[in-house]
């Protein structure tokens, strides 16, 4: 009997396992192939501008993404240093080996047990999460699961014209349990992704690029010091020309993204290099950063031309762009489609609302990237263990963390398309910076009871180090001063929110016999559930009269 | 008798209008013989409205334009309220919207899309935007002000006295061009009392015949105000319900009679005191503050949005974060919301991402 099982391997997934290991649960970690623990399947980098606050975040809770990601580093750039530090997004480009590696090391420490093996079934109990089958017939019972399995579920490979049931290249996709899902009504659409080709660095003319070289400042994503650092490489800058969108144009009948194959939606904010051309004809170019993606190989991640064209016509466009005349596809790139679950479904604890103990994490949630994915798996690692063992849940908010925007938004808002953390969405962004979130968070994650000693010691340093009149010529401290004034601002605004916040929708309410409300608005309401009119006024589509025939109703209900 | 089942009667309830003959008396006979029946009370103030809010027969902007009209005792008030209500508001407040909407996006862009070669500020440009909005919500806030018109034969310092009340405010005063011929209109806020000081210098049509037909004429100039500052013979002055007589130029002339107010533009003396009575008279104009077009809440909310906007900081991650305040304070007005415009505003205009 397991406290927690745990369903993948990924970044949800090991930040679960290792979450809920920290918060003293028996943890097994069930995946297809151990090789594959930790992998970073796309782009070869950590954090950037709000992703690199939720890997800062999360390693406050001694998670693992941020210290792999130091011992993984060959490249680093505080992206925006010309802006407020509120938008500073530390950014490294990690070595793929060393970066699982390093994973799988530190989850080996906590005493996650792993299982190798293909999830057939969960099963219940009486309402609850009570074990998983696996396709061999072996049958784990445990107290709470987290399912964290990525694009796996039925998940669809698409190269051109070619199509295969993969959830990476070369990796079998999730059936069986992707049936169950849908079965349990948690299925809600099909979403999609992709990643450019991957190209061999000896056949690339770098003398004919910028390059683009690491900061020279020695900064870290862990606030932990880290073990033996990478040598540091240089990345290099191309770009796309009309030939290239000329080729890519004439094929543009044999992408999967215009036959009809893909019926999923992909990001907005990651296009593949198609869709940028025929949205934005009148471009004449768009950056490609090349990134090395591993010490002692020649694999390089060509940044900025995602793709799902045939790979002759990966080939063609490629060699038209300035220094990969020559370039050789190792691996070409393609787009996959997978089942999500609407996040509406969720607890902030991303425990199923329906089915208790039984926790989602990551890319199934509709996310995309590994910090988002990192980030729900604390999440969801934390509150298993506290549903297995009953201790107190972990709930993240809006006000003190890039974590409670995601939460928030995923649980208020649903998705439509995959969701990526910007610092646009959170509107406590000048509170929410990259370089306080011991600051921020450090208290809770002790309360949690889910750290090491070494952090503990650091959290109680760093929240005794504010409180001396030093701390203000420290960097955390002059930034704290410069936004001063509209910290306080918001807190007033916060404060009036908490007020609003007193009246909770009570859980039994029938939208449907709420006067004045109709049938559309009720239906909004109800895919929800939200907890709070506050939360209830951030559901998308509804209206004031809607939100103010609510609001009557509960105060009748209340007085 | 008139029958309206629910839903699709005015409050969403099932309601019957009775229509009875003229005359008191039949009115009076008909509410006792309703009084009789148990069970049935008259109307609460603003009752029906509240209940076609329940019932979401009106939205939140639609339900206070209504009650601005019910209160509404001037033409003017009228026209404003049913404006109001008719939905001119919000899709004014929607056009605002759309542009800050637009602003921000490229705001966004250029913070969460470091990198990308087209997201490059032109942050002068930006700042000028809001800069014209920020003006237009001014006016706005302004336009409804009551009118307070300087009136009296030329060279008896109106001119100079306007520039003497608004000269210390320069900081909240917007200037706007008169439309009609070179009236000035001077929109300006004392104590949250939004007025509009209205310089006459145009009516003049021949120096003679205002001084031979004084009174009179002055009359028909007059016509629009709310209340009026005479500046002329203290003796013969316009019928005003609200007029306050002043003797100009203090500074060089003795004033003999003390009930009139003695003011110099030039040194300084008794401005501040005109400034009090005129704010006081104002008051006493406003009965439910109901005299503008926006009402309290939606004033409120928009005066907020300006605070956002006026003076923006020279860090565009301050400015991000004016813009989103300034939203906030809009979608108060009208109760839409969401970072999800501002993203939809951002991925249409610009190609970005990897």
């Amino acid at each position: 009997m397991f406290d927690v099982l745990v369903i993948g391997g990924g970044h949800a997934g090991c930040e679960a396992a290792a979450a809920a290991a920290r918060r003293g649960a028996s943890v097994g970690l069930i995946t297809y192939e151990p090789a594959n623990v930790g992998q970073m399947s796309c782009n070869p980098s950590i954090g950037g501008v709000g992703k690199g606050h939720l890997v800062r975040e999360l390693d406050v809770f001694d998670g693992l993404m941020a210290r792999a990601a130091d011992r993984a580093a060959i490249h680093r750039r505080m992206l925006n240093r010309s802006k407020g530090p509120a938008v500073w997004g530390p950014r490294v480009q990690a070595d793929r080996s060393i970066f699982a590696h390093a994973v799988q090391t530190m989850l080996c420490r906590t005493g996650v047990e792993q299982i190798i093996g293909e999830v057939a079934e969960l099963l219940f109990e009486g309402g609850r999460v009570a074990g998983v089958a696996l396709v061999d017939g072996a049958r784990l019972s445990c107290r709470a699961a987290v399912i964290a399995t990525g694009t796996f579920l039925r998940a669809t490979i698409h190269i051109g014209e070619l199509t295969q049931q993969a959830g990476r290249r070369g990796e079998q996709a999730s059936l069986r349990l992707a049936n169950q899902v849908r079965e349990l009504g948690l299925g809600q659409g099909r979403l999609k992704t992709g990643t450019p080709p991957r190209l061999d660095g000896r056949s690339i003319d770098w003398a004919r690029l910028d390059e683009q070289p690491s900061d020279a400042d020695d900064w870290s994503m862990s606030a932990l010091a880290s073990d033996p650092r990478a040598p540091h490489l240089c990345c290099a800058i191309t770009r796309t020309n009309e030939r290239t969108h000329d080729i890519v144009r004439a094929a543009q009948d044999r992408s999967p993204l215009y036959s009809g194959a893909i019926e999923g939606r992909g990001p907005r904010y990651c296009p593949s290099i198609e869709d940028k051309i025929r949205r934005f004809g009148d471009r004449d170019g768009h950056q490609i950063f090349l990134e090395p993606e591993q010490l002692g190989t020649p694999l390089v991640y060509p940044n900025g031309i995602s793709t799902s064209m045939p790979g002759d016509v990966q080939r063609a466009f490629i060699r038209s762009i300035v220094g990969l005349e020559r370039a050789e596809i190792v691996q070409p790139g393609y787009a996959v489609e997978y089942d999500f679950v609407d996040p509406r479904r969720l607890r902030s604890t991303l425990e199923v609302k329906a089915m208790r103990g039984l926790f989602l994490a990551g890319q199934i949630n509709g996310t995309t990237g590994y910090e988002e994915a990192a980030a729900q798996g604390l999440t969801a690692g934390l509150n298993a263990a506290a549903s297995a063992r009953d201790l107190a849940p972990v709930s993240f908010d809006r006000r003190t963390s890039y974590i409670g925007v995601m939460i928030d938004d995923l649980t208020t808002q649903g998705v439509t398309e995959p969701y990526r953390m910007m610092t646009a969405r959170a509107e406590y962004r000048l509170a929410l910076r990259a370089d306080n979130a011991t600051s921020r968070l450090g208290a809770a994650a002790l309360r949690a009871d889910c750290v090491g000693r070494e952090r503990a010691q650091l959290i109680n340093e760093h929240l005794s180090a504010r409180e001396r009149a030093e701390f203000a010529a420290t960097a955390e401290g002059q930034a704290d001063a410069l936004y001063a004034p509209y910290v306080e601002r918001q807190a007033r605004e916060w404060a009036a929110i908490e007020t609003s916040n007193v009246k909770s929708i009570p859980p039994e309410i029938d939208y449907a016999s709420v006067p004045g409300m109709s049938k559309e608005m009720a239906e909004r309401f109800l895919a929800v559930c939200p907890e709070t009119i506050d939360q209830a006024s951030r559901i998308p589509g509804v209206t004031p009269a809607a939100l103010s025939a609510l609001h009557l109703a509960v105060m009748r209900k209340a007085a | 008798m008139l029958r309206f089942d629910r839903p699709a009667s005015a409050t969403g309830e099932d309601l019957v209008e009775l229509h009875c003959h003229g005359g008191r008396a039949v009115v009076a006979a008909v509410l006792t013989a309703l009084g009789e029946i148990d069970g049935l009370r008259e109307a609460l103030p603003g009752e029906f409205t509240r209940r076609a809010l329940e019932h979401g027969r009106l939205d939140l902007t639609e339900a206070e334009g209504l009650a601005d009209l019910l209160e509404a005792e001037t033409q003017q008030q009228r026209r404003a309220a049913l404006a109001v209500a008719g939905g001119a508001l919000r899709s004014q407040v929607e056009e605002w919207r759309t542009r800050l909407v637009d602003l921000s996006a490229q705001a966004e862009a250029a913070i969460d899309y470091v990198g990308d070669d087209e997201t490059d500020l032109d942050l002068v440009a930006l700042r000028n935007q809001a800069d014209e909005l920020a003006q237009e919500w001014r006016a706005e806030l302004l336009r409804e002000g009551v009118r307070v018109v300087l009136a009296g034969p030329p060279n008896a310092g109106k001119s100079s006295l306007l520039n003497a009340l608004v000269e210390n405010d320069r900081a909240i005063v917007s200037e706007i061009a008169g439309t009609t011929r070179d009236v000035i209109e001077v929109p300006i806020a004392w104590d949250g009392v939004p007025l509009v000081l209205v310089d006459t210098a145009g009516l003049r049509t021949s120096d003679d015949i205002i001084e031979q037909i004084g009174v009179g004429l002055a009359q028909r100039a007059v016509e629009g105000a709310d209340i009026l500052l005479w500046l002329g013979n203290p003796t013969a002055y316009p019928t005003h319900p609200k007029c306050v007589r002043l003797h100009t130029k203090s500074d060089c002339h003795e004033n003999t009679s003390p009930d009139i107010l003695a003011v110099s533009a030039w040194i300084g003396e008794g401005v501040p005191e005109l400034r009090r009575i005129i704010v006081e008279m104002a008051k006493s104009l406003l009965p439910a503050e109901s005299d503008v077009s926006l009402n309290e809440r939606q004033a409120g909310a928009i005066e907020q949005a300006l605070t956002a906007l006026a003076g923006l900081p020279n860090d565009l991650v301050l400015i991000a974060d004016e813009l989103r305040a300034a939203r906030t304070s809009l979608d108060r007005v009208i109760g839409v919301a969401g970072i999800e415009d501002v993203l939809d505003a951002l991925f249409g205009r610009f190609c970005l991402g990897k």
